[in-house]
Formats: structure tokens, C-alpha cells, sequence
């Protein structure tokens, strides 16, 4: 259940800025759907896209956008932030204080837009929920309010290419889920190309199809998400705490047996706590390397419910007592046939653990998992499959 | 007591408020602009921009006075550019009073505006910019209505300041009943000639109305300007 999106880059950018003490120096590109950048805070995400919107200029290098060049110092071209009709979702909403929520949506919507355009209006007020708020003013909004008023005026300034700045970053848990669903659904109903900025691994998880891991200003991997997030000698940068590995699973059950769901991976079992898609929806399930215990034989007489064969495909030891691993997960025998890539999962135990139990690459082992731990609040759809 | 003005008190009211409307709001597009250069660029001499600006409120009066009469003359280098290529004089006339009305209040009115213009969040301009809008079109429908309550105060205070104005005037303009005789400077003649103290009670009885008058229609004008660009409604 892949997107079905063509290959062009959306956004082709190659630049080189000195900003303080950070140098900034990545060659990105990006095509259709969600493209996230994640990194830690300070690490120059914020500063690569102010230079795609034209906020800031570039030391030197290029900017693309769907072929059209934006910047580059080389051809000596730089259009104006105005011009350059990339939309931009900030943080902090940055509505304008003195206009109405209608007035606001409509201030970059071009004069000449036929109203029968795939997206009008109407459309967006309905998708984002913003119909009754049109006539009031932005000191009386919530913060997710104002967050989907700021993602509903800049999609009506018809942009090539969207980017968001941490938009979730300023809003509580409960704010933060009533909004994802939105942003899910923007660049399959609209087409749109998003570039996601986040700190949020969870974010990152549920609402990206492709990420470029940033630190220190420099883009140090991209790639399909789980290409980016299962691979082990990254897990300093993605966050070692909440270093995790992103699963593709299905539903098979929605109301198994005790208020749990079912899932299948590789063709095995998984049982979470109950989730509400239909059976047969895809979905990508995170799974924290400190929440996976690791056995040589089938354990018997165990509470943990959620155990799947495979085998050590690679061993990172970093500083301290600890190390990763990442598994190959052995499929089930009819999945065999149809997998070309098997499912990658991460596994944190201690350096002692790995003595004692002789690991290599190639051991054969069981990885277990509680039911609870597999993160709620990261089983992120595909945003494709049908949804209840 | 009479309420009703005297022809000489009626000529000096209208003549006084002539002056300040057109010393507050012929000003208003050039204070906007020195705001603007003083908020947000920086060039060298920078310092020396805004100190100039700020002169008018540390010489005294009558050196400004002074000067605009030295250059506005006739004979004078702006004076008699601006006789020679548009006709105007403004010596010994209502202009001229106007004219030294506003560089007394220049000041006050760039302040107010600077200040407000400081306090504009500019990644709102940023957005605008993103949402397609040219420089011209941010600063009209963002920056603005934004600095609205600072020009409505600079308007007011500057107002206030040219219906006070004396010393500038007088030495510019001198003190031309029906032509540069403002409010102040006819109180000033009354109290210089014998038994005018009645006839000045009732001159300084009507510029405190004046300006009483002035400070409410400010209140109530930021009151209004506050609820239309939102922010807090009922401060």
C-alpha cells in the first residue's frame, strides 16, 4: 500500500549558510508526500527551510522547486520570498492579530483562482473544521485552532510545496492528536509535497513517508523511514532513549479477545492494546529497542504475549553498558515468498547480556515484547488504508 | 459672564486648531517613514539621525524659531527654493506657524510611532510574505493597522503639542493677529497690555477646554483602534 506518487524531486536543495556557530551544509531532495526533517533542536532543521521559503539567504548553492530554480548563487538568482509561493505553517500560527479567521484564510489567496479549483474554500474549511470560526478572531482560539487556521491559509495560497515548522511543537497531548489527522490527510486530498520539521519522533513516525536526519547542520542520512529509523549506528542522533525500530503491519483483528487488536507482521502475531481501524488497514507500529527482551529458545510460561523469531543482522556497542542490535525478523513461511525486504527491529540490552548469551551476527533468538509496549500513541497509519 | 467667544477669541480658537491639524497631519506620512528608518534599519549614523530628530525637544523654542526664520526667509536657502519654484512664503503666515508647530512636535509623534513599530511582531510580516504579499502590500495590510494605536497617540500628542506651541512661533512668525496669533500667543498679547486679565481668564479657560477635549477624543479613538485590531478587547 504504497503512494503511488511519481519519482520527480519536488524540492532539490544543496546549500551552504554560516549561521553563529553552525554551519549549515545539506544537499536534500525530497518528492511527493511527507518528507520529514528530524533532528534536535538546534540543529539547523528551522534554518534549512527558512532558506527554501526565502526568509534567509543562502551562502552559497542552489534551491529547486519542481524544477524551477529559487536560488542560486552560482546563476546569481534569488526570487523573492513573496514570488516563490512556497506555503508555510510556523509554530507559533502567526495569524494576524487585527483580521478575522476568514480574512486571515483568504490574505494569500491569488486574485485570479477559479473557484472550481480541486481545492477551494469550502473544501479546506470542511477538511480542517474551521466553519465555525470563520467570523471570529485569533485571541479567542485555542492553540489547535489557531494551528489548523494557520495550515488552512497557507494551503489556500495554493503553494508548490509545504513546509511546517514543528507545528505541533507549542500544543498538549490532546491538541497535538486533534490536529495529526489533518496534516495525514493533506498531501493525499490535496497532492501537496510537505516538508515536516520535527523533533518528535512520534510525529516523525506517524505522519512521514520520507526523513533526512539533521544534526549539526548537516543531513547525516536520508531515506524511507525505516530505512532511516531501524538503522542502529543512527540511534545517537534519532534519540538512544527512544531509539525504536518503524514496523509495516495490517490489522487482522480490531476486537480480538480481552480489549486487545491484533496485528500482523511478517506474517506473525502481535497483540496491542485495541486500536480502531478496520481489519486489513496498514500501519506503521514503532517498537523501542529498551521494551525488547531477547531469549535463545522459545520461552514457555511467560506473560509476555508478543514474541517473534529472528535473527542478528548487526551489533552497535556505544560508550556505557548498553548495546543495539538489529534483527532480522524470520518471516513466516507463506510471507517468505511474498517479502523482498524483511522487517527490521532494535533491541537494547546490556553488554553483559550479550556476553553471557554469546550473540553474534547470524544467531538465531527470540525477541519479545509486552503487549503495552508497543507505543500507542506511534501505531500511524499509512493515512491510505480505510479508516472507521 | 459672556459664554458666547468674542470675534478676536473665535479667530485665535480657529487659527490655533488650523495650525495643530495641519502641523499633526501634514507631518504624519514624514513621521512614519523617520519611525520606520529609526525601527528598523541600522546605518552609520544611525545615532546621529536620531539625535537630530530629538533636537527639537532639548533647544529652546526660540533657537528653533530662529533657525526656521534664517532658512524659510525669503532670503533663505529653503525659502526662497520654495518661493521660486511653487510661489509659497512661509513667512508671517499661518503656514509658517504651522510649519514651526511641526518640528516642535515632530519628535513626540516619531516616538510614539517608533515605539509601537518595535513592538510589531515581524514574523507576522514574514508570513505575509510567504502567503505571496509584496513589501508594499505587507506594510499596508500588516504593519500598518498594527501601529495604529501608535499613530493615533503620535497624532494626539503632536496635536497637543502644536496648540501649545509659543516660542518657535512667535520668533518665526511673529504674532499676526488673524495670521500667526494662535491661542497662546493672544493670551501672551492680553497679559501684556493693561486690564486684559478678565479677556485672559477666558483665553486660558478655553485652550484647558481645548486640549481636555483632545485627551478624551484620544481615549476614546485608542479605545475604538484596540478593538478593532484585536489582541485584548475589553483592556
Amino acid at each position: 500500500m504504497n503512494k503511488t506518487f511519481s519519482d520527480e524531486a519536488v524540492l532539490e536543495i544543496d546549500v551552504q549558510k554560516q549561521i553563529g556557530g553552525l554551519n549549515v551544509d545539506v544537499n536534500i531532495t525530497a518528492k511527493r508526500g511527507v518528507t520529514s526533517l528530524f533532528g534536535r533542536s538546534g540543529a539547523g532543521k528551522s534554518s534549512i527551510i527558512n532558506m527554501v521559503a526565502g526568509l534567509s539567504t543562502p551562502d552559497a548553492g542552489q534551491i529547486k522547486v519542481l524544477g524551477e530554480t529559487l536560488f542560486s548563487s552560482k546563476l546569481n538568482i534569488n526570487i523573492p520570498t513573496h514570488k516563490r509561493r512556497i506555503g508555510y505553517v510556523f509554530q507559533d500560527a502567526r495569524l494576524f492579530p487585527h483580521m478575522t479567521v476568514r480574512k486571515n484564510l483568504e490574505y494569500g489567496t491569488p486574485r485570479n483562482v477559479e473557484t472550481n479549483s480541486d481545492h477551494n474554500f469550502s473544501d479546506i474549511c470542511e477538511l480542517l473544521g474551521l466553519n465555525d470560526l470563520l467570523a471570529r478572531r485569533p485571541y479567542n482560539l485555542s492553540g489547535g485552532e489557531r494551528q489548523r487556521v494557520a495550515i488552512g491559509r497557507a494551503l489556500l495560497s495554493y503553494p508548490k510545496l509545504l513546509l511546517m515548522d514543528e507545528p505541533l511543537a507549542s500544543l498538549d497531548l490532546q491538541r497535538k492528536s486533534e490536529i495529526m489527522p489533518f496534516i495525514e490527510r493533506l498531501s493525499d486530498q490535496f497532492g501537496i509535497a510537505v516538508i515536516y520539521v520535527s523533533h518528535s519522533v512520534e510525529e516523525v513516525v506517524r505522519l512521514s513517508d520520507t526523513i533526512a536526519l539533521i544534526s549539526d547542520g548537516k543531513a547525516i542520512a536520508q531515506g524511507s523511514l525505516s530505512d532511516v529509523m531501524n538503522r542502529i549506528d543512527l540511534s545517537p542522533y534519532t534519540g538512544r532513549h527512544e531509539a525504536g525500530a518503524v514496523l509495516n503491519a495490517t490489522v487482522l483483528e480490531t476486537n480480538a479477545a480481552n480489549g486487545l487488536s491484533t496485528l500482523s507482521v511478517s506474517g506473525h502475531t502481535l497483540w496491542v492494546p485495541q486500536i480502531d481501524l478496520q481489519a486489513n488497514a496498514p500501519l506503521r507500529i514503532r517498537i523501542r529497542a529498551r521494551d525488547v527482551a531477547l531469549a535463545l529458545s522459545a520461552p514457555i510460561d511467560t506473560s509476555i504475549l508478543n514474541m517473534l523469531p529472528a535473527t542478528v543482522r548487526e551489533i552497535a556497542a556505544h560508550d556505557g553498558p548498553h548495546c543495539e542490535l538489529a534483527l532480522e525478523i524470520t518471516p513466516t513461511a507463506p510471507h517468505a515468498l511474498t517479502t523482498e525486504t524483511p522487517e527490521i527491529l532494535i533491541a537494547r540490552i546490556t553488554r553483559r547480556s550479550l556476553e553471557q548469551m554469546n550473540l553474534k551476527v547470524g544467531t538465531a533468538l527470540y525477541a519479545m515484547m509486552k503487549a503495552v509496549a508497543i507505543d500507542r500513541r506511534s501505531l500511524g497509519g499509512l493515512g491510505h488504508g480505510p479508516r472507521s | 459672564m459672556n459664554f458666547a467667544l468674542s470675534p478676536m477669541e473665535l479667530e485665535a480658537l480657529s487659527l490655533s486648531l488650523k495650525v495643530a491639524l495641519w502641523a499633526s497631519f501634514a507631518s504624519l506620512p514624514l513621521a512614519i517613514g523617520a519611525a520606520w528608518i529609526l525601527a528598523r534599519t541600522r546605518f552609520w549614523g544611525h545615532g546621529l539621525f536620531n539625535a537630530a530628530l530629538h533636537l527639537p525637544l532639548v533647544v529652546p523654542p526660540v533657537v528653533v524659531g530662529y533657525v526656521l526664520l534664517v532658512s524659510f526667509s525669503k532670503h533663505g536657502i529653503i525659502g526662497a527654493w520654495l518661493f521660486d519654484v511653487f510661489g509659497i512664503s512661509f513667512a508671517f503666515s499661518w503656514r509658517g506657524a504651522a510649519v514651526a508647530a511641526a518640528v516642535m512636535a515632530f519628535p513626540l509623534m516619531v516616538r510614539a510611532i517608533r515605539l509601537s513599530l518595535e513592538t510589531v511582531d515581524m514574523g507576522l510580516e514574514q508570513a505575509a510574505g510567504t502567503l505571496g504579499a509584496s513589501k508594499i502590500k505587507i506594510f499596508s495590510t500588516i504593519t500598518l493597522p498594527l501601529i495604529l494605536p501608535g499613530i493615533v497617540t503620535g497624532l494626539i500628542l503632536a496635536f497637543a503639542r502644536a496648540l501649545g506651541e509659543f516660542g518657535a512661533t512667535i520668533t518665526f512668525v511673529s504674532n499676526i493677529p488673524g495670521e500667526t496669533q494662535t491661542l497662546p500667543l493672544a493670551l501672551y498679547t492680553l497679559i501684556q497690555s493693561p486690564g486684559g486679565e478678565a479677556q485672559a481668564e477666558r483665553l486660558a479657560l478655553l485652550a484647558v477646554g481645548v486640549a481636555l477635549a483632545a485627551l478624551m477624543a484620544s481615549e476614546v479613538m485608542a479605545r475604538l483602534v484596540r478593538r478593532k485590531i484585536g489582541g485584548t478587547p475589553d483592556e
